[in-house]
């Protein structure tokens, strides 16, 4: 892959010459948006999906202010619709599926590995302009009209709105071509370019954890992306397979959607598991708890969550006897994800803990997704789900799997590998602070719509009666102290970038690959290529030097 | 961006006409290389399958529940012309492989010869694809010109679906086998155009000499992706023109 030029050294004597990064090797904006580098793609790919992170934000502040008052407050309920639709396009596809794999991924799994680069160069930056384009798909859906059909785009409906479901269709097909060609690139380069000595059982978990994502991305992709086709071959040319009024069946087409978006749920929590993996046990400076196991029971819920769709269904006619395996099946994911949690905390418990920033959002994680976790038992159950189908129960459950859990365990990725990323430290206290605002503000958003959706509030409303007005204003303050958190950390992550304060080498005392490596880290990952003869986690082979080394 | 540390591997043309290869600088090894692109693609070909997998869960759901339509619907289908175009199909996958072969063995007339062949299966494929189509069309069973012409709920009449002779006229939802035949050979018909397309491609680059003994990794590869499309067919044509 020599497209690019060497840089040409121009030492002048007696001037010091700054060291040769991925961030400052070559310069120029070709030399990024052409560049074959994991590194600068999972960079761009941060950029981007924080971006969609911060509108999808913007839109659920927008619903949540609407919901202040019964009646509404900003929107009809036509614009209600599309805004809440937007915030959970938005989230899902462009910022919670590629998030944690293609930008965090991208930049730490070939380090983690020993590797110079991902197996596939160019299809890892193909996959990035098919996100790119998917974006600008989205975008100029939202031109065209916008679309209104939530982010499940449930037909029947879905092919008779008079708005920009086609091109959003369109968009969606595109950025799961781009998730299939991240999740392949990953499965070779797990198998094909480990560093000598890397056995299975010395890959970090965080590897393990986007190894198993990627068979789902790259099994589970490709039924929604012939989904969304139907659906937007079904709004041009009226062929009829899911629409009722031709012999068609809505039905079918639910369950096309959720045997994708079930285990697509996995796609964006399996690397957010990888994530915690790592930070309990370099923060607790202690060997994981049940490294196999945890392993293992990411492979497990990969095989169980093609078996377990139609818990979405339980409403939607189906026949009994599914409709038990279904039941059963989704209580048995349970138990593999249950050891992760307890495993974890196994780690955390006699550890020396150092309570970093990074940390704190791990231990956030830990609570949330206790609750989220379990919530999801509670609507797997046959009975009590016809109860609470399409409420604020529903909602409250998936934010805290979606939100609390998989945002926290970006940001706590985030944090952790700021440091290695760009070699410079930003404020603890900050991040401290904004960690709690965040806690507090998630909990306080969605606590009340527990409460609510267990009293029948359903979602998707743009008006409610007055009973639910004192949850909907606790949850809409929640939310704004949430953003209030969320918007803190972007602006003392971007002083960090700019006050440029030197993070160490080794800043939280890791003792994986992608610490071996000078930090930043250079062109081609390292100067030579390393041999792996430790077990994974030792942290009596760590230099303490390194921790203490300002990053050059 | 060659690193002092990482020197690239050059695999040496064999002959004059050829050119040498220079393995990627992340790789070792060329066997490396080879096994992860042929790894990826095996993937891939996997996500190819699912997509049509997909398609296959909807016509066996829809001949589930509308038995009567299918049979009638697969009976105006000519299976003369689909098995032709199976014959033809099958007969481009072994001038494909033999092409490969060729590259193996760094011949490279015989290598743009094969090739040429299977773009010519390729074109005899479509050519007869579109006479298929024509008819169709002709009777009313999916009138082209009239696809995008939206659909009335008032009356309940699909513009695309006229049905000229009424040789649907007793089954239920009559259009039901014809959206899924165009559907599915649609979408197959587009992957025979994109193979197509590559293997047009792999000419060039053997005609330059890119290929042989030493580095035939793209020719094998879009190899497998032509024996892909032709395999699918291989399901397609019993199931839409035999099982009714
Ligand atoms: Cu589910």
């Amino acid at each position: 892959m020599t497209t690019q030029v060497p840089p040409v050294e121009t030492a002048t004597p007696g001037v010091e010459t700054e060291r040769k990064t991925y961030l400052n090797v070559t310069k120029g904006f070709m030399s990024w948006a052409g560049t074959l580098d994991h590194k600068r793609i999972g960079l761009m790919y941060l950029i981007g999906t924080s971006a969609a992170l911060l509108a999808g934000g913007l839109f659920a502040l927008l619903v949540r202010l609407h919901l202040w008052e019964p009646t509404g407050m900003l929107f009809d309920n036509a614009e209600y619709n599309q805004v809440f639709t937007l915030h959970g396009v938005f989230m899902v596809f462009l910022f919670v599926i590629p998030a944690i794999p293609a930008a965090l991924g991208n930049m730490i799994l070939p380090l983690q590995l020993g590797a110079i680069d991902v197996a596939l160069p160019r299809l890892n930056l193909l996959s990035f302009y098919l996100w790119v384009t998917g974006a600008i798909f989205a975008i100029l859906a939202i031109v065209a009209g916008g679309f209104d059909t939530g982010w499940t785009f449930y037909t029947p409906y879905s092919l008779y709105t008079q708005q920009a479901v086609g091109l959003i269709g369109m968009g969606v097909f595109i950025l799961g071509f781009s998730s299939i060609f991240t999740g392949l690139n990953f499965i070779v380069t797990v198998h094909k370019l480990r560093a000598p000595g890397l056995t299975w059982f010395r890959m970090p978990l965080f590897i393990w954890a986007l190894y198993a994502t990627s068979i789902l991305q790259v099994l589970a992709t490709p039924v929604l992306g012939i989904t969304v086709l139907l659906v937007a071959i079904e709004r041009l040319y009226h062929i009829g397979i899911f629409d009722p009024r031709l012999g068609g069946d809505a039905v079918l087409f639910e369950h096309f959607f959720w045997f994708y978006s079930h285990p697509a749920v996995y796609i964006m929590v399996l690397p957010a598991f990888g994530i915690i993996s790592e930070l309990v046990t370099v923060h607790s400076r202690k060997p994981l708890f049940g490294y196999k196991l945890i392993a293992f029971s990411s492979l497990a819920i990969a095989i169980i969550s093609f078996l377990v769709w139609g818990h979405h269904m339980f409403t939607s006619g189906q026949s009994t006897y599914a409709m038990f395996a279904f039941s059963f099946l989704t209580f048995f994911v349970a138990i593999p994800t249950a050891i992760k949690e307890f495993s974890w905390v196994a780690t955390v418990w006699k550890g020396s803990i150092a309570l970093n920033s990074p940390m704190l959002y791990t231990l956030a994680f830990l609570i949330i997704f206790a609750i989220g976790g379990l919530t999801g038992v509670i609507l797997g159950a046959l009975n009590v789900d016809i109860h609470l189908h399409d409420t604020y129960f529903v909602v409250a459950h998936f934010h805290y799997v979606m939100m609390g859990s998989i945002a926290l365990a970006f940001f706590a990725g985030l944090h952790h590998w700021w440091p290695k990323m760009f070699g410079v430290m930003y404020n603890e206290t900050h991040a401290k602070i904004s960690c709690a605002l965040i806690f507090i503000g998630f909990n306080a958003t969605f606590i009340p719509q527990f409460i609510m959706g267990s009293r029948g509030m359903p979602r998707r409303y743009a008006t409610y009666v007055p009973d639910y007005e004192p949850y909907h204003k606790a949850s809409t303050i929640g939310a704004m102290v949430l953003g209030v958190g969320v918007a803190f950390m972007v602006y003392y992550l971007v002083v960090s970038l700019l006050q440029k304060k030197r993070a160490m080498e080794n800043q939280w005392g890791g003792v994986t690959l992608e610490w071996e490596t000078p930090t930043p880290p250079p062109l081609e990952n390292f100067s030579k290529p390393p041999v792996v003869t430790n077990e994974v986690y030792d942290y009596s082979k760590l230099d303490l030097e390194t921790t203490i080394t300002p990053a050059k | 961006m060659s690193h002092d540390d990482h020197h690239s591997v050059v695999i040496p043309a064999p002959g004059p006409e050829f050119k040498p290869h220079t393995v990627a600088h992340h790789f070792d090894t060329p066997v490396q290389e080879f096994q992860s692109a042929k790894l990826g693609f095996w993937l891939f070909l996997a996500t190819e399958i699912l997509l049509f997998g997909g398609l296959f869960a909807a016509y066996f759901y829809f001949h589930e529940q509308y038995p009567e339509t299918f049979v009638v619907g697969g009976k105006q289908l000519d299976w003369r012309l689909g098995g032709l175009n199976t014959c033809v199909l099958l007969l481009s996958s072994w001038t494909m492989a033999m092409g490969v072969r060729a590259a193996q063995t760094s011949q490279k007339k015989k290598l743009l010869m094969y090739c040429g062949l299977t773009v010519l299966g390729a074109a005899i494929f479509m050519v007869i694809k579109f006479f298929e189509y024509k008819a169709k069309s002709d009777h009313g069973l999916f009138v082209f010109s009239e696809m995008l012409g939206g659909y009335d709920t008032a009356t309940g009449q699909l513009p695309w679906f006229t049905d000229i002779h009424g040789v649907m006229a007793g089954v239920p939802h009559g259009h039901m086998f014809f959206a899924i035949y165009v559907t599915m050979t649609g979408i197959h018909g587009l992957h025979v155009i994109i193979g197509a397309g590559l293997i047009i491609w792999i000419m060039f680059g053997a005609a330059k000499g890119r290929f042989h003994a030493g580095y035939y990794l793209p020719v094998d590869l879009v190899g497998l992706y032509w024996h892909l499309v032709d395999l699918i067919w291989i399901f397609l044509f019993p199931l839409l023109y035999l099982v009714p």
